[in-house]
């Protein structure tokens, strides 16, 4: 496991120009009537990548899907998979399969005739169909459901039985819908590792939608960050968290504070921004924007600092503020700081250890502060 | 006082539709057997024994030993009762087929329609029943005689240049019943196919289905309690019918119906007829339950 784990580490097609994209979506946009909900998308998947779809409720994921699926014909724009468009192939016709939303395990079927199903439409001889059924059962921990009917199932069951029915034809990319928007958290958690196991296992390109960040950081080896049709940042988990590209990205991945401000100067990778709220902050930025420009820098919770003392660089990256609110959620506290300007500030600290002495308490009167590498500069 | 009341009200519910099985169904039936069991009498009611409480105990007990299964073997000597039977199961299950060939693309069409639009062909497969049967009986008549519409259409159009006889044919019944009984057909299937999940055919389409092959493999074995409902509901009433034979077939068409109805009118035999209402009904309720049962035990195969 371990060396699947440096393997895994090492494993960025993207970032390497020779190499060819399995799945290519061109320009597609997707109208239904006046309704774009897909709007001139591009996107490049490689071959054995778990590549998720992140974004809100109603913003084309599921659209997006289902034209790689085939269910739904791009009103412009071309899906290339595998070097071949697939414009005009039927869904039957394609080498990916699906698990959906809802799961859609046909109800007068067991188990295992739902897992034997897309085999049997292949005319696989018999033998061969049990075999495969069995090692599938198997791999998704059902064999002893083989002969239950699927309202007799848990959720978590079902999900195991859609999974196992969408992998049984061995597809070169499986498409998955919410896998896991069915489960209760416990189970959603476990189910991902799994998931990622299985992808691994099986070697296949994975393509999962999802409207939980969580999940999407979890498994994902990119994500693509999608809202309103359009794709806003594809990038790894981590540089989706630790530099998102947009306001809307940086807002929508976990917690965040943005301060907002002016250029006051741009040099040599960093820029001085003077906040509306009076923070002269001084930070990384690979961009050099005018003087005067607007910009807004985003810090996460977990990377600001709380002292009662101000630290050796005040004032600059520093501010004072008294403690509003504190939440304390066992492996880390959360504390909301009110500046004198009146914006609040999330900070996080891990609690490391068991018990603090004179811990920080509610209307105390303290100072954050920040490194100069601790945020990114936010293009819009 | 208030809890007794609702307990009460509760009660009720669940009484009615008993009373209602009691007073309307079972009640008839054993009063049906009762005179399938007795023998006719040129009097009124014309058939004995009748009870009456003034024998006392003994009397009735007495008049009790005059039930005999004499008009059941009646029955069986006389071919042309078996007949009756045969010929009209075998005209309502042609029947029933072909108003589940013409229904079945109906329900479908419908169930596939956008939503705005199912209720208006809802509408359109339930108006007929808002002009009478027996009218709409009458008006096929019109049609199919052999100086009717339809024989003057096609000659006009230039098909035919001898009308078509198919009033007082075996035809004309065929297209009476599928004509009576399409709702029944249409409205289970349709019930059954827009309460299916669309995404399932997608799924059978996305593991390797052709439309055809998921239709066959996924939306038509769902549909499957529907095509059963509907065919009971036409094939039950079918088998008895009596107004679509007596107006469109012909005078050599024999259904149980007609037979039923002319032993109770024309020969004014009561016993009889009864006898052969009861058969009927035997002929109609095993095969149900049997497939009841058939299908409760797949249903408990799943578990
Ligand atoms: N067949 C359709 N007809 C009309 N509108 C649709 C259809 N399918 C999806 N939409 C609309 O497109 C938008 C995106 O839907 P979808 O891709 O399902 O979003 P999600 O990101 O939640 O999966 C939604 O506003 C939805 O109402
Ligand atoms: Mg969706």
């Amino acid at each position: 496991m371990k060396s699947l784990g440096s393997i895994r580490r090492s494993f960025a097609p993207w970032a390497d120009p020779a190499s060819k994209p399995f799945i290519s979506v061109k320009n597609v946009t997707k109208k239904f009537g006046d309704f774009t909900a897909v709007d001139d998308l591009s996107l490049n998947i490689y071959t054995r990548e778990f590549f998720a779809l992140l974004g809100a409720s109603g913003c084309g994921k599921s659209t997006l899907l289902r034209m790689l699926a085939g269910f739904e014909q791009p009103t412009s724009g071309e899906i290339i998979l595998d070097g071949q468009s697939l414009a005009g192939i039927p869904p039957y016709r394609r080498p990916v399969n699906m698990m959906f939303q809802s799961y859609a395990l046909f109800p007068h079927m067991t188990v295992e005739n739902n897992v034997a199903f897309g085999l049997k439409q292949d005319g696989m001889p018999k033998a061969d169909i049990a075999e495969r059924v069995a090692q599938m059962l198997k791999l998704v921990k059902l064999e002893k459901f083989a002969k239950r009917k699927p309202h007799h199932l848990s959720g978590g069951q079902r999900q195991r039985v859609a999974l196992a029915r969408s992998l049984a034809k061995r597809p070169k990319v499986l498409l998955l819908d919410e896998p896991l928007g069915a489960l209760d958290k416990k189970l959603r958690e476990e189910t991902q590792f799994e998931l990622m196991d299985l992808q691994q296992e099986l070697g296949l390109t994975f393509v999962v939608v999802t409207h939980d960040q969580e999940e999407a950081m979890t498994m994902a080896d990119r994500i693509a960050v999608m809202s309103h049709g359009k794709v806003v940042q594809v990038a790894t988990p981590a540089e989706i968290y630790e530099a998102p590209n947009s306001r809307f990205v940086a807002d929508f991945i976990g917690d965040v504070n943005i301060f907002d401000g002016k250029v006051i100067s741009a040099e040599d990778g960093y820029i001085r921004v003077e906040t509306t709220g009076g923070i002269p902050v001084r930070m990384a930025s690979p961009d050099k924007p005018g003087n005067g420009a607007t910009a807004a820098v985003a810090i996460r919770p977990e990377k600001i600092r709380i002292g009662r003392q101000p630290p050796a660089h005040a004032p600059v990256n520093a501010a004072e503020g008294e403690i509003w609110d504190i939440g304390y959620l066992g492996d880390m506290t959360v504390f909301h700081i009110r500046l004198k300007d009146g914006k609040v500030i999330k900070a996080s600290s891990l609690n490391a250890v068991r018990a603090v002495e004179d811990p920080l308490g509610y209307d105390q009167q303290v100072w954050i502060s920040f490194g100069e590498d601790a945020g990114v500069v936010l293009k819009d | 006082m208030a809890k007794l009341a609702s307990a009460l009200v509760s009660r009720l519910v669940i009484i009615i539709p008993y009373a209602w099985l009691l007073f309307f169904f079972l009640i008839p039936f054993f009063i049906v057997f009762r005179i399938s069991l007795s023998q006719t009498a040129v009097a009124m009611p014309p058939y004995m024994p009748v009870f009456d409480l003034a024998g006392g105990l003994s009397g009735i007990m007495e008049k009790l030993g005059e039930f005999s299964l004499d008009n059941y073997v009646w029955l069986t000597e006389d071919v042309l009762y078996f007949n009756a039977y045969v010929s009209s199961v075998v005209i309502a299950a042609i029947s029933t087929f072909l108003t589940l060939l013409i229904g079945y693309p109906i329900a479908y069409g419908m169930a596939k329609a956008p939503r705005s639009l199912r209720p208006t062909l809802l509408m359109m497969v339930i108006l007929p029943f808002w002009t009478s049967f027996l009218i709409r009986v009458y008006a096929w008549i019109a049609i199919l005689k052999p100086e009717g519409l339809l024989n003057q259409f096609l000659s006009a159009v230039g098909l035919i240049d001898q009308p078509l006889i198919i009033l007082n044919t075996n035809a004309a019944i065929y297209i009476g019943i599928v004509y009576s009984y399409l709702p029944f057909m249409v409205l289970p299937i349709y019930s059954a196919l827009e309460k299916m999940d669309h995404s399932l055919t997608e799924a059978a389409q996305d593991l390797g289905c052709t439309p055809a092959a998921a239709f066959w493999r996924v939306t038509f074995p769902l549909s499957l309690p529907g095509v059963v409902a509907g065919c009971l509901l036409v094939f039950i009433p079918a088998v008895g019918e009596f107004v679509i034979p007596d107006l469109l077939g012909g005078s050599e068409t024999l259904m149980i119906g007609k037979t039923l109805w002319s032993e109770f009118n024309s020969n004014r035999d009561w016993p009889v007829s009864s006898a052969v209402a009861i058969i009927l009904l035997m002929i109609l309720v095993i095969p149900i339950v049997y497939f009841q049962n058939i299908q409760a035990k797949a249903d408990d195969e799943g578990r």
